[in-house]
């Protein structure tokens, strides 16, 4: 069996390939945002407010977390129209990605809010702070620093579910990917291609995610311990 | 023929839904059984074998589940080697298992305390007997909530290979929608064909992690 790896067909359409590449980025940028945006009032809604929103609000976790990320977007794109709500594949396949997020970040950060011990809740109260100040300061920042590596795989996980949005003709990197197949009939070539865009595109997404979390929260962290030991020196 | 969604399109559906779950059998056997090899390579003390295993993991972790389907099945196909779709959705399923199972196990491995690494090596096990009598049965503990969790991921990832039209539940979604023109009926009832599967495995798979946590507290 004669077989040639032959790259150059495919990377004559270098620019196609780099215009799929941004649209990649852009849709999952777009989608992790808004997603863990919605995780985020999905979590403070369960925290904050009365019961009966809590139902709601486990059922549209619930409900997203088991079903696949292809189907909800067949249901938005096909499905939604014959409800009246039309809109095109790429904003279909965004807001399919930004439910699919905001569940699994919203349960994330249930988990890390509900490792909030109690008892810091109440040496909040008792420090007179309002409920809204004890859920921010002291559940939420802490919660968010505790499941950060979660939460980003899980941003990483729906960069490489925008792969899906192809599904609807979408032109992002698997969308084209599949076109130049098409056009080159290079399909290992163009796949391999693809697949080590995605591959450094997840990479450098975690060596970020990873700067962002020192950044955020242990540098923070470090400078209050340096404060707090100075303090105890002056005592 | 256009009809409107019956009965009929219904009992396809759920007979659809039949090969979702071979699908996701297969591909937890073959991939679990690469998984196991991978996780054990992953600590072995040979460098290179340790450092091949640590490179797996990230570029299949590194890619969508599509990429190595359409690796699996038009590559190659490219390179001569004519899969049937449904071989070579089997075969990419099991490589996306084997890599994210190697992964959790090989945590679940690592989380077994070192002392019984070293009481078990004073005792003359060899490292396979190790592995047999001290570790595993201590890191399947570990392991199984994690697992059952990833396995409905799987469930829900095997609604990919609908691309290569192999008819699970997801491409007979499509398909009765083709006949049916009723896109919003279909696919909610598809949607909660998965949710019927994956809802008791989720809570299973936190009913196991309660459990652990109650016994590691005590």
């Amino acid at each position: 069996m004669a077989f040639h790896l032959e790259f150059a067909p495919v990377l004559d359409l270098t620019p196609e390939l780099i215009q799929a590449t941004w649209l990649t980025l852009k849709l999952s940028f777009s989608a992790i945002v808004l997603g863990s945006l919605i995780g985020l009032l999905a979590t403070t809604a369960r925290s904050l407010m009365p019961g009966k929103f809590r139902v709601f609000i486990t059922l549209y976790v619930e409900t997203i977390r088991n079903t696949p990320l292809l189907v909800q977007l067949y249901i938005i794109f096909f499905g939604l129209p014959v409800l009246g709500i039309r809109m095109p594949a790429l904003y279909a396949g965004l807001l399919a990605m930004v439910i699919n997020l905001g569940a699994y970040s919203a349960e994330i950060f249930r988990a890390g809010v509900e490792s909030i011990h109690r008892s810091q809740v109440e040496a909040g109260m008792s420090l007179a702070l309002t409920r809204t100040q004890v859920f921010l300061h002291i559940m939420l920042r802490p919660a968010i620093a505790k499941v950060w590596p979660s939460l980003a795989s899980q941003f990483i996980l729906t960069m490489l579910g925008s792969s899906v949005c192809s599904f609807i003709s979408v032109q992002e990197l698997s969308g084209e990917a599949y076109t130049i197949q098409s056009l080159t009939f290079r399909s290992f070539e163009i796949y391999i291609v693809a697949s080590v865009i995605y591959l450094v595109i997840a990479l450098v997404l975690k060596l970020l995610l990873g700067a962002l979390g020192y950044l955020l929260f242990m540098l923070r962290a470090r400078s209050n311990r340096v404060v707090s030991t100075s303090e105890g020196g002056q005592a | 023929m256009i009809h409107s969604f019956n009965l009929q399109d219904l009992l396809f559906l759920v007979r659809s839904a039949g090969w979702t779950l071979v699908l996701t059998l297969v591909a937890t056997a073959v991939g679990g059984a690469l998984a196991l090899v991978i996780s054990v390579a992953r600590l072995s003390t040979h460098t290179a074998l340790r450092e091949a295993t640590r490179l797996y993991i990230v570029v299949v972790q590194g890619i969508p589940v599509l990429m190595v389907l359409f690796l699996s099945y038009y590559g190659l196909a490219h390179a001569g080697l004519d899969l049937p779709p449904i071989v070579a959705a089997s075969l990419a399923l099991s490589i996306y298992v084997s890599a994210y199972l190697g992964d959790i196990w090989r945590g679940a491995i690592q989380s077994v305390h070192r002392q019984q690494w070293e009481a078990s090596a004073s005792l003359a096990l060899t490292r396979m007997e190790q592995y047999r009598y001290v570790i595993l049965p201590q890191s399947v503990r570990i392991a199984l909530p994690p697992t059952v969790g990833f396995l409905v991921q799987l469930v829900k990832n095997t609604s990919i290979v609908s691309i290569v039209s192999v008819i699970e539940l997801t491409r007979a979604g499509q398909l009765v929608n083709n006949t049916t023109f009723e896109p919003f009926k279909v696919f909610v009832t598809v949607a909660v064909i998965y949710l019927i599967i994956c809802y008791p495995m989720s809570r299973l798979s936190r009913y196991l992690e309660e459990k652990s946590r109650v016994y590691r507290d005590r």
